[in-house]
């Protein structure tokens, strides 16, 4: 590791008429100062807060080679056709072990690296769960105060527990590839509830029409209130575009029937409410962490303490436990 | 506790080499040294690169060139760089770069020359030491 890292401070501060405005360097650098956990850029985002909630957000998920990166690609294409502005955020694993990341989704999309109605950026998670990475969220936020319409996310490829991204997106794609059986995971994972559109990429590869009609059947069964959206299977090749076309016009649709059905704002609202749960959480979290861990260093502290704990380890995690929520309830008591 | 601030990199190939194996592996030890590094692919032009650099709000543009081409790419680039007022993007080059145009590089604003055959320890100090 790096003793010294980058100094991002020494570029000119970033004023909200920027990124209202769409400039492209403001925003990027934003969303950096985010990653970074700098406390003017999270003062910034309340103040965004207000002008987000335009953008039309999807999340592309699946197991990894499915086809994710190019299939977005593709879609960018289709949504640019159709005149749209495309913010893309595609999350990549960290090393565990270095910190460091490989972020190579990118690859499959530079064909739009000129394009000025185009935001891409890559993420590395970060040791997150969920397929996501921290900041993911708050980057929606940024993209869609700066006027992107469609923002796309891409999180780190998984199909069986990365149902993290049901908390910020608007219409999910599960993608599958034919011959993987990646429907049955889908049962498995309960992914099948949580998709909007069931993907089935790479239909040049023999399997693609029984892996469909395996999906087909696995959508039937899912019980449906009347006046739902029946969640359709379509087919593509990401490679050549085949079927891309449909795919952004089913979500329209879904987005047109979320609408219709006021199913769009019941979402938000219920997305905004368990991020301001996840906030509070994740900032107690930051502050009593590093307490947590001085705590346990404390009480490890006497030879006794220690055979308590080689002896039942349970019990003496309870007790401590028990002393530190103790403490926090009434910060006067002493806590040990 | 792990830093939230890590040098982020990008790996690109301007221009028409279709050699991408060292830039892989460049990256891969960059990685490995806790860097975040976004990988370009193959055949970018400088527009491309330059866009890239701006959204993913990149310390360093690493270049990888076997072409030949590095004294006009670099060039280029530099000015780009300067135009858009990315005072604190470093740009650094490696690849098939004869020893005699280091120096013409380095004056042209290139950050650090990595020729083939350089270490990875060499690699990761070069641009670790950019921040310090």
């Amino acid at each position: 590791m790096p003793e010294k890292v980058p100094d991002i401070q020494p570029d000119p501060p970033v004023e909200i008429r920027q990124i209202l405005d769409g400039d492209v360097m403001a925003g990027a650098r934003l969303i950096r100062c985010i990653e970074a956990g700098d406390p003017a850029a999270a003062q910034m985002l309340g103040k965004l807060y207000s002008h987000a909630g335009n953008a039309f957000v999807i999340g592309i998920t699946g197991p990894p080679g499915a086809g994710k990166s190019t299939l977005i690609n593709s879609l960018i294409t289709m949504f640019r056709k159709k005149q749209f502005t495309v913010g893309v955020v595609a999350v990549d694993p960290s090393s565990r072990k270095t910190g460091g990341a490989v972020l190579g989704d990118r690859v499959r999309m530079q064909a739009h690296a000129g394009d000025k109605g185009v935001f891409i950026r890559s993420m590395a998670a970060r040791g997150a769960a969920g397929g996501l990475a921290r900041a993911a969220k708050d980057t929606c936020l940024v993209l869609d105060a700066m006027g992107y319409e469609i923002i796309i996310v891409e999180p780190v490829g998984s199909g069986q527990a990365d149902l993290e991204i049901t908390t910020l997106v608007h219409s999910l794609g599960l993608v599958a590839i034919p011959g993987t059986g990646d429907g049955i995971q889908a049962v498995k994972a309960g992914l099948l509830e949580a998709a909007d559109l069931f993907i089935v990429n790479k239909t040049d590869l023999p399997g693609a029409a029984s892996e469909m009609m395996t999906l087909e059947h696995l959508v039937q069964q899912r019980s449906l209130e009347p006046d739902t959206w029946q969640p359709p299977v379509v087919g593509t090749c990401a490679r050549t575009g085949e079927g891309v076309d449909r795919l952004a016009d089913l979500f329209l649709d879904h987005r047109q029937f979320m609408k219709d059905h006021q199913v769009l704002e019941k979402i938000q609202t219920a997305q905004a409410g368990e991020y301001f749960n996840t906030l509070v959480r994740q900032m107690v979290m930051d502050r009593i962490d590093p307490w947590i861990d001085r705590q346990v260093a404390a009480f490890l502290d006497t030879a006794a303490q220690k055979a308590a704990v080689a002896a039942d380890p349970y019990q003496a995690a309870r007790k401590l436990a028990d002393r530190l929520t103790r403490f926090l309830a009434e910060p006067d008591s002493e806590v040990f | 506790m792990e830093t939230l601030n890590k040098i982020r990199v990008l790996v690109a190939k301007p221009g028409l080499d279709g050699h991408d194996k060292g830039a892989k592996i460049v990256a891969l030890a960059l990685r490995d040294a806790g860097m975040e590094v976004i990988y370009s692919g193959l055949h970018q032009t400088l527009d491309q690169i330059m866009s890239t650099a701006v959204q993913e709000s990149v310390d360093v543009i690493g270049l990888s060139i076997m072409s030949g081409a590095h004294l006009p790419i670099c060039e280029k680039l530099t000015a780009m760089i300067k135009e858009q007022g990315l005072d604190n993007v470093h740009l650094v080059v490696g690849g098939v770069i004869p020893n005699q145009d280091v120096q013409v590089l380095r004056k042209m604003g290139v950050a650090a020359v990595f020729p083939g055959g350089t270490s990875f320890d060499t690699i990761v100090s070069g641009i670790n030491g950019l921040f310090q």
